[in-house]
């Protein structure tokens, strides 16, 4: 590749790159995120490319493996441009059925269409699918279009104009004073406002200055970064650059997690092809402005996610957090002014600079600009990565976009914000998921991580879980975090097993507030926040463990059991045969009962007895009925 | 060096710049409780017992006074009732781990810890890192370093330098605030490398 030393040979490169391509050839663009990788989406791809040569097409239609195109759900995913046909769910032999109908002879293939679960029409293209219809994706919409491992087709999308407006007719003030007018809120956990942390870095009086992307995403259940990383690495180096360029730095990190390799592998080579190009090193299209950067690969620890922590591991030395009373934007990364922003801020800062800060704002609420990627997972039809303007009601997200709950189950709550967030019950599903408002409710935006839980959830596990899951995480350096967690999931675990005391929540209440007020860092502040929302929403159901024993989601195992309805048992046997334990007892015309000594309480005799039948029952904080004497337990016998 | 004055409950209280809270107190005979603090090493910030209320500009806040430095105008408190409460159940934490290790007992009688709050798991160690900061920093040995993370943290002589270095220096012994360092490194010596002085 050529080095581009200006705008215009930047301008002249997109130019050659389009022309290179017939907008009207058929593309076939298949997702190749780590979720369709991971549901056999290299299998597809090769059958494309056989049936593509066995056909003689190979030349007149191109195949593009792209990034995640957020619907994970219904991977692999197929997209026939230019017409915008979606196929979902495909394995290699759909595929020539697909080529010769859809691309030979525009027809489609019904079978594999999107169905909508409301009038039964198969729905074609991805505008009218509802879960991307609802979407607004500005920031992850290119992620399905392009090929990561191509500078030519971010270029071709209008890929680092933004950085050469910056370059050739903005000053960095000016790059500053337009992210600050944005007000652009960092997507990756607190929402502080990029602006500022920026300014903080250019006004320090240190002339030596760093910019990191904090692509250490660790939230359970929540992989947006990972996803926009991979996909469209250059958008976040583009946003990189521009920030580099305000606070006046000169060397940056992509600071990314070992495990996801895809990620490191697309960064490093998007890296290599903007130097190539002369978008990144020295004099950057010939504006004197030099900038270089480096991927570090982290070990995958969620503490190193926390701004101090991941400077402190960036510094070679162990991951934890530093008590530091300086920011990190005057005193960051080798004490010297540091600009770490997270992945998605980053990807935010080239579609601001080439729109300007008033369109942005035209983008979400009054206080929380633009949008916002949320990664929807737990008990939803469609599991997936949505963006949507910031401001949308839970309840949009969930319902229109997520298809609701499955199984004709009630929703209970959607913790958002990750392990440090909270959970919001149903009644507060009409919240617009901003900023302020999620934090106003006792949860946080955090990086987006949003998992939907139905009626069998049982709230208290839940926060022994995120609990259990930071005292995993936590680095150990403080004592409230430390000692502090390890206590908390103590008391929790006594909790879901029937063994509460009462003081229980006290110790737990002292425990959140020693936590929260004299913990290290961010995760040992922000701690407590799965239990004191589960708490401040659903206080009967901790009130039910401790005082009744009992479970009412009927979901901790040591709190429940098993029971089969003696006059609704048919005797049909597909309990015992399915019972793994081995624990149901009975015969033909014999009523079957369950050994409660043997049952693992599994839960298979209650999913395979027939519905008309619905004998066996769960029940919890209440004794199990004493079994049948045997003369009684003959089914004829009750007529 | 400028002077910077602040008040510390409620006395006008005078400290070089680039000084501590904790420094500054001291420094003024207001007694601030710590455990991982020593004045030969660099501030930690582990055991949060130093943990003051600041005021500044109206805005109130928690912050660990052996890290924050002092600035003009600064109002500290240091035992305002959810300070107490912060300390006890610190202590109370500690005591599960070393119920009877003499330091913990006095601070535990001052803040009304109680000491059977929470489940007694014998690990000793409260991890103040105090001996794993004197060996690096002061005799810059790394004989004692921190190993695994969280809950499974624990402090480890490391055989090969703890044989050739600690016989002859065990400086760190007298910082252990709950003796739990000469267990360590008695149970290190007896499984790894003689005694050196019985030999001789």
């Amino acid at each position: 590749m050529e080095r581009l030393h200006s705008p215009a040979e930047l301008e002249a490169f997109r130019k050659a790159v389009l022309a290179d391509r017939a907008p009207d050839q058929p593309c076939i663009t298949l997702c190749a995120g780590s979720a369709c990788h991971a549901c056999g989406c290299n299998d597809v791809a090769e059958a494309v490319r056989v049936e593509l040569a066995k056909q003689g097409l190979a030349d007149r239609v191109h195949l593009r493996l792209t990034g995640c195109h957020g619907f994970c759900e219904r991977g692999p995913i197929l997209v026939i441009q230019p017409e915008s046909v979606c196929y979902f769910q495909l394995t290699a032999a759909d595929v020539p059925e697909i080529i010769e109908k859809t691309v030979k002879a525009g027809e489609r293939v019904e079978r594999l269409l999107y169905v909508d679960p409301d009038s039964g029409d198969p729905l074609a293209r991805e505008d009218e699918i509802p879960f991307y219809k609802h979407q607004q994706r500005i920031v992850f919409g290119s992620n399905g279009s392009i090929d990561p491992k191509s500078i030519e087709d971010y270029v071709a999308i209008g890929g680092y104009s933004a950085l050469a407006k910056a370059l050739s007719e903005m000053t960095p003030e000016q790059v500053l004073d337009e992210v600050k007018r944005a007000n652009l809120r960092g997507r990756g956990g607190g929402g502080f406002p990029a602006g500022i942390k920026w300014e903080g870095t250019r006004n320090a009086p240190d002339p030596v200055k760093y910019v990191v992307v904090n692509a250490d995403e660790g939230d359970p259940g929540a992989y947006m970064d990972r996803s926009l990383l991979e996909g469209n690495p250059h958008a976040v180096l583009e946003g990189l650059i521009l920030g580099a360029y305000a606070v006046g730095a000169h060397e940056g990190y992509v600071y990314v997690r070992q495990e996801y390799p895809l990620a490191v592998e697309n960064v490093t080579l998007a890296i290599q092809k903007a130097e190539e190009l002369g978008l990144l090193g020295d004099d950057i299209l010939g504006s004197g402005f030099s900038f270089r950067v480096k991927v570090h690969r982290g070990a995958g620890a969620f503490v190193c996610g926390e701004s101090t922590a991941l400077m402190t591991a960036l510094e070679g030395r162990v991951g934890e957090p530093r008590p530091k009373y300086i920011r990190s934007n005057v005193r960051g990364l080798w004490n010297r002014p540091t600009v770490l922003n997270n992945v998605e801020t980053w990807a935010n800062v080239p579609l601001i600079i080439q729109n300007g800060a008033d369109w942005f704002t035209r983008i979400g609420t009054e206080t929380s600009s633009g949008t916002k990627i949320f990664s929807i997972v737990g008990k939803i039809t469609n599991t997936g990565l949505v963006e949507v303007p910031m401001g949308m009601p839970l309840r949009d997200i969930v319902y229109k976009i997520g298809g609701g709950i499955p199984g004709g189950k009630r929703l209970k709550a959607v913790q958002t914000g990750g392990p440090s967030g909270g959970c919001l019950p149903e009644h507060m599903l009409d919240l617009p998921v901003g900023f302020d408002e999620l934090t106003q409710a006792g949860s946080m935006m955090g990086s987006g991580g949003m998992i939907v839980m139905d009626e069998d959830t049982c709230m208290v596990d839940v926060a022994r879980y995120f609990i259990e899951f930071l005292t995993d995480e936590s680095c150990g350096k403080c004592v409230p975090c430390r000692e502090g967690l390890r206590q908390m999931l103590a008391v929790l675990t006594r909790i879901c097993r029937g063994e509460g005391r009462d003081g229980d929540l006290e110790i737990l209440e002292d425990l959140s507030v020693v936590a929260k007020e004299a913990a290290l860092c961010g995760l040992g502040k922000s701690a407590p926040n799965p239990f004191l929302s589960t708490l401040r929403y659903f206080r009967d159901e901790y009130e039910a463990h401790i005082r009744e024993n009992r479970c009412p989601a009927l979901s901790c195992k040591d709190l429940i059991a098993f029971h089969i309805d003696p006059d609704r048992c048919r005797a049909c046997g597909r309990c015992r045969r399915k019972c793994p334990a081995e624990a149901i007892s009975g015969a033909k015309n014999v009523i079957h009962q369950i050994d409660q000594d043997l049952c693992t309480k599994c839960g298979t005799c209650l999913e395979v007895c027939p519905d008309r039948f619905g004998a066996v029952r769960k029940i919890s904080g209440e004794p199990v009925p004493p079994p049948l004497p045997e003369d009684q337990r003959t089914v004829r016998a009750r007529g | 060096m400028s002077e910077v004055r602040l008040q510390i409950d409620g006395q006008e209280v005078a400290a070089p710049e680039g000084a501590t809270v904790l420094e500054a107190a001291q420094g003024a005979g207001i007694p601030i409780p710590t455990l991982c603090h020593h004045e030969k090493l660099e501030p930690f910030g582990s055991c949060r017992l130093c943990t003051v209320e600041v005021e500044r500009g109206g805005r109130k806040q928690h912050v660990v006074s052996c890290v924050y430095p002092v600035a003009e105008g600064l109002t500290v408190r240091t035992r305002t009732p959810e300070i107490e409460r912060i300390r006890r159940v610190i202590l109370e934490l500690y005591l599960a781990h070393a119920p009877e290790a003499p330091r913990l007992k006095a601070l535990a009688e001052e803040y009304g810890a109680d000491k059977d709050r929470f489940d007694k798991e014998s690990s000793f160690c409260i991890h103040c890192g105090l001996c794993v900061r004197y060996c690096a920093e002061v005799k810059k040995k790394h004989a004692v370093g921190f190993i695994n993370r969280g809950t499974k943290k624990e402090i480890a002589f490391v055989p090969d330098i703890a044989a050739r270095e600690c016989w002859k220096c065990k400086e760190c012994f007298p910082l252990c605030p709950t003796s739990w360092l000469q267990a360590a490194y008695v149970l290190v010596e007896g499984i790894l490398f003689p005694r050196e002085e019985q030999q001789a």
